[in-house]
């Protein structure tokens, strides 16, 4: 059948899951690294947000 | 006229929109103002949401008996309904950001940022998948057609799960379990890349629901690469809420909340590492279609959903009403009897998908199918007798509950509101030196929508816009044609029965399914399919090429009496179908809807519509005398058939 394929006539159509990996990983990096230069004591007031004076 | 196909989405829309929805609604209203310090921004927009949302649950399950469905499965309601949705959901947006702007607390919890980020994906996946064009008060067509109509069907249904059934309760869980527990989360560094590379990666996942079908093969990778890598992210999110209780496991023992909290959250570790398994293609060739997905959307229903939601509900309501559970005993009876409920619910799906396979793909020696569809059927109907037995069993523990918090609340005293605690935040506030980037992203809400929705929005348009781009470039195959009046009056009819919920029409290219239904489906096939229909479960056998294949006589008593045709056939009857006529006041409108879609009809072909349409009734009419049968040439039976007929059958011409 000749339009079996049609979707390959795009031209360089497997570039876009490339895109998407390398998106990914430069996201993911720079949130890894934003993340681990937090400072402590902000992270820990963060985790505690949830818990009130009572509860502790 | 209640049938299975009507049924099963009044089924799925409860569970997801009704049970889910409400279990979302009171982890935000609960803990979104004591996480900003600040009362919910309004209460008459929290009362309109609220009522709203229950009258579309009630208008969704009325409609859907009445057949009104656009035949989009977990977006089946029409588009009267769609409409209200999407105001609804803007009013509950309005009332969370309300709240969240005026706060008196300066940093966003994680738990808030989920919130954030699903309801700002839910309104985009909604709007963007219904798009539709109405016909009449209560049917409407939707926009796109065939793989394309697939491909948003599936980025839409594949994104419900994650930003309906899993990011709202993960904000849920970063609440609730560090409360229940009374500690923090195990890693706060941990949840915020969990939070982001959760949401980027579970919007390009789509694809895997259409493996082996006429969805080209670059977007399949696509779905496959992505689902895999989500493991990691949703894992990290299991452990962060597994290794909040180390060290306290003691009390996990003793406290059933915990016990709830505990295998809910070990469900979503099970129920995401099972979905990039079965994302990967030779795993899918055997669940796809089978009750394997049944049993791996019960883990997370009930597992995940459930038992947060049951965790949740056992530790809020004392506290609301400002006692101790009524009683501890019973809650850990619950526990126990719903546990075993999900067990004897998802076992025997597996094993009865397991060997509904091996007797598919079984041949003779001399390649012939070994066993006909009718054959898995018989043997897999012990295997349903038991998980509806564990459904039941799910069903008591949690009439236990109601009983068990209708009798806390009875002896508690009902506190409808707390008082603001904390002081209004001051201006200019300066962030730490060092902190900048951090202080804006997770301080500034509308922000942080933005950021959310540019995420999601990246995966869906680098997904999407090849296959629309190439609108030009798909050659459809020249004798695929659209359908006659009746044919698309009987297609509505399908679509309307709910058909699809247990026939797929898509016939992958496996061997023994091309053996067993014929030629697999090719993508020029559904061009003028608004909407597709290629399902996603084969609790009937496929359909793609049932065109032909029996003569009519045969489609009208199968219909009337599915057992007297196929010995062993579970198909329900449908005698009112040759008691109702076809309305055919809407053809009309119907081909008018269609050509605007782009359907090729020719032009004023609606003046002529009717007139075709009652002389290929006729025909079939005439043509079931000769095998002794009357009936009215208007009866929706004959328009069944007239589409039936035609399924599948273009590209042999």
């Amino acid at each position: 059948m000749k339009f079996k394929n049609y979707l390959t006539q795009i031209e360089n159509v497997e570039v876009f899951p490339l895109i998407s990996l390398g998106l990914f990983v430069v996201f993911f990096l720079i949130v890894t690294i934003w993340v681990m230069r937090w400072d402590k004591s902000t992270v820990d007031e963060m985790g505690n947000l949830p818990l009130d004076k009572e509860d502790k | 006229m209640d049938s299975f196909g009507r049924l099963r989405p009044v089924h799925t829309n409860a569970v997801i929109f009704a049970f889910v929805g409400n279990g979302i609604f009171t982890a935000i209203y609960y803990s979104v103002p004591r996480l900003v310090k600040s009362p919910m921004w309004s209460k008459a927009l929290g009362q309109i949401h609220f009522w709203g949302w229950q009258l579309i649950i009630v208008l969704g399950a009325v409609t859907l008996m009445m057949g009104y469905t656009t035949g989009k499965e977990y977006a089946e309601l029409e588009w009267p309904i769609d409409i209200l949705i999407t105001i609804i959901w803007l009013v509950f947006g309005a009332n969370m950001f309300g709240t969240i702007l005026k706060r008196r607390e300066r940093h966003l919890y994680v738990a808030i940022w989920f919130f954030i980020a699903s309801w700002v994906t839910v309104a985009m996946l909604h709007i963007v998948n219904s798009v539709e064009l109405p016909v009449s008060l209560f049917k409407s067509y939707s926009w796109y057609a065939g793989v394309k109509d697939a491909l948003v069907q599936w980025w839409y249904g594949h994104n419900a799960v994650a930003f309906f059934l899993t990011t709202p309760y993960l904000g849920l869980m970063y609440y609730f379990l560090p409360k229940a527990a009374n500690r923090p989360i195990y890693s706060y560094r941990l949840s915020i890349v969990h939070f982001w590379s959760l949401i980027f990666l579970y919007i390009w996942a789509g694809p895997h629901h259409l493996l082996y079908t006429a969805l080209p093969d670059w977007a399949q990778s696509l779905g496959t690469v992505f689902s895999i890598m989500l493991l990691l992210p949703s894992w990290g999110g299991m452990l962060n809420g597994l290794f909040t209780l180390r060290g306290a496991w003691d009390k996990v023992r003793e406290d059933p909340i915990l016990k709830f909290f505990v295998v809910g959250v070990t469900c979503y570790g099970m129920s995401t590492f099972e979905g990039p398994l079965l994302s990967l293609k030779n795993v899918n060739a055997i669940s796809h279609y089978s009750d394997w997905t049944i049993a791996h959307v019960h883990i997370g229903a009930l597992g995940w959903n459930g038992f947060m939601t049951f965790g949740m509900l056992y530790w809020l309501i004392p506290k609301l009403y400002r006692t101790k559970l009524y009683s501890k005993k019973l809650a850990s009876q619950h526990f126990w009897i719903g546990t075993l409920g999900i067990i004897l619910y998802a076992v025997p799906m597996y094993w009865s998908a397991f060997k509904s396979y091996f007797m598919m793909k079984a041949f003779t020696p001399s390649g012939q199918l070994r066993y006909d569809f009718m054959d898995t059927v018989q043997t897999a109907i012990p295997f349903y007798v038991l998980r509806a037995v564990g459904g039941t069993i799910f069903l008591i523990g949690l009439h236990l509950m109601i009983y068990n918090l209708i009798k806390t609340a009875r002896k508690g005293k009902f506190q409808a509101s707390e008082d603001a605690e904390a002081a209004p935040l001051v201006k200019n506030y300066k962030p730490a030196a060092g902190s900048f980037w951090h202080s804006v992203i997770e301080r500034k809400s509308i922000l942080l929508l933005v950021l959310s929705l540019v995420v999601v929005g990246i995966g869906g348009i680098v997904e999407m816009v090849p296959t629309f781009l190439v609108k030009s470039n798909i050659p459809t195959i020249s004798s695929v044609k659209p359908y006659t009046p009746l044919e698309l009056q009987g297609r509505d009819i399908y679509i309307k029965e709910g058909c699809y919920n247990c026939h797929s029409q898509m016939i992958r290219p496996i061997r023994h399914e091309v053996k067993r239904y014929g030629e697999y489906s090719k993508a020029g096939e559904s061009v003028y399919n608004h909407p597709f229909q290629w399902g996603s479960k084969r609790t009937g056998p496929d359909l793609a090429r049932i065109g032909n294949k029996y003569p009519n006589s045969w489609h009208f008593n199968h219909m009337l009496d599915p057992g007297a045709m196929i010995e062993g056939s579970i198909m329900p009857s449908y005698p009112w179908l040759f008691e109702k006529d076809v309305d055919i006041n809407t053809t009309k409108s119907k081909i008018h809807a269609m050509r605007k879609l782009g359907v090729p009809y020719v032009k004023n072909y609606e003046s002529i519509a009717n007139q075709e349409l009652l002389g290929q009734a006729d025909k079939i009419v005439e043509s079931l005398k000769k095998d002794k049968i009357s009936i009215g040439n208007k009866k929706e039976i004959v328009a069944l058939i007239a589409y039936l007929q035609r399924v599948g059958v273009d590209i042999k011409k």
